[in-house]
């Protein structure tokens, strides 16, 4: 099937032409030219924008907006965002980095998307062509709009904890990944929001163990209910990587380390 | 079919082509260029075979679109000899048997490039780091790891 690439000046001009239904959106290709190399055939036009504002970072007043077309290198590398480093660095090897962008990620199918796992622990805003929405309501839709930008609070290098496990060393794709934003006040656990990959068909909330952190201490006992709870409300993805029942098994282990590290 | 104008410098030579709208980095490179060093293996991000360097970034030229790449400079392992004379990437990967197969090696060689160019003296560690997207099934990486290391001491040698 003939493809052809439309490139827009801005997203509001990309918008309208992904209503056509044959149209996908182009970031940074590692998800839609992958599936165009597969054979996809559900579509034949390729829309972008290259707007710069798209692919900036901007981090202002303890918040940080970040540019559809943003990519987890640029990220990884920012100053401003240290300590959410480490998910964007979870992404593929480096030539995925330099081409992976923080849209894509959002609408990317398990066992991918670790970083969008992340701005679901973040409660990150997700901008887009029809307004703003949370990040949740957004993963639970994630239907045809066009996203502009995401932002959200930076947190602490503390606060914010995130592991991506996988069977390749250094790096391979996801068995699981967890994204916790913990807020410790005077040794109890104040607020907590855990989100998980590859434990359903997108990053989901773990709410049971969200509950059970809250008023604990971060120690083995203190903890313990949480990691109990971590797998409620999960269905694990079957695939070529790990099965949805070792999926299940190692999640509480990798969860419990994440909180004691 | 609607053809599109591509124009971009490829290891230092202009190059202008009309290429099919949606055409990949790699087959144009392949196809019309006759640039056949980066290599087409899974196509979908996961083997690194056909890495190339884009405007100093290392890219996945199987999943770029050709007529993104308009204006850009284009390295390819194809372009890294001068004059019959082996870049010590090249040289190393012989003299540390890294190659047995050699399908991987021009997508190892450029990655292993783009790690040298931002960081002369790397660690074993940075090394695993920057191979981590490209997938050898022959050698079981020792070799390859050990070639990079070897260039590295041999370009700051060079430069002493």
């Amino acid at each position: 099937m003939p493809l052809a690439l439309k490139t827009y000046a801005t997203i509001a001009e990309a918008g309208s032409a992904l209503k056509q239904s044959d149209a996908r959106y182009l970031g940074g290709g590692t998800l839609v030219v992958r599936a165009t190399n597969e054979g996809d055939v559900s579509f034949s036009t390729f829309v972008r924008s290259n707007d710069p504002e798209l692919s900036a970072i901007t981090v202002e007043g303890g918040r940080a907006m970040i540019g559809a077309s943003v990519t987890m290198a640029a990220i990884a590398s920012h100053s401003g965002l240290k300590a959410i480093a480490k998910a964007a660095r979870a992404v593929g090897g480096p030539a995925i980095r330099n081409m992976a962008t923080v849209g894509g990620n959002l609408f990317a199918a398990t066992p991918y998307g670790d970083f969008a796992v992340a701005l679901l622990a973040l409660g990150a805003t997700v901008h887009t062509t029809e307004g703003e929405l949370g990040i949740d309501e957004f993963l639970a839709a994630r239907d045809g709009k066009v996203v502009s930008a995401v932002s959200f609070a930076v947190p602490t290098t503390e606060k914010f904890r995130f592991a991506k496990v996988s069977r390749i060393k250094p790096k391979g794709v996801s068995v699981l990944s967890i994204a916790a934003l913990v807020d410790v006040e005077a040794g109890k656990v104040k607020d907590a929001r855990i989100a998980l990959g590859c434990m359903a068909d997108r990053p989901i909330r773990a709410r049971a163990a969200e509950k059970a952190l809250v008023g604990a201490t971060l120690t083995e006992e203190g903890v313990a209910p949480a990691v109990a709870a971590i797998g409620e409300g999960t269905r694990p993805l079957t695939d070529a990587v790990a099965s949805s029942w070792y999926r299940g098994e190692v999640l509480p282990v990798h969860f419990r380390r994440l909180l004691l590290e | 079919m609607a053809k599109v104008p591509v124009q971009f410098s490829l290891n230092g030579e202009e190059k202008a082509e009309f290429v099919d709208s949606g055409s990949t980095l790699l087959k144009v490179l392949r196809d019309k260029m006759g640039d056949t060093s980066p290599k087409g293996g899974c196509l979908q991000g996961t083997c690194g075979s056909c890495s190339v360097v884009v405007d100093g970034e290392l890219r996945l030229s199987c999943l770029t679109l050709a007529e993104t790449c308009d204006g850009a400079d284009i390295q390819t392992t194809a372009g890294l000899a001068s004059d019959g004379v082996l870049h010590p990437l090249q040289r190393a990967f012989m003299d540390e048997f890294a190659a047995q197969c050699g399908f991987c090696t021009p997508g190892m060689i450029m990655a292993a490039k783009v790690l040298l160019d931002a960081n002369p003296d790397p660690t074993r560690e940075d090394v695993i780091e920057a191979l981590s997207g490209n997938v050898c099934r022959c050698t079981g990486y020792e070799p390859i790891i050990r070639a990079v290391l070897t260039a590295a001491r041999s370009n700051s040698q060079n430069a002493a």
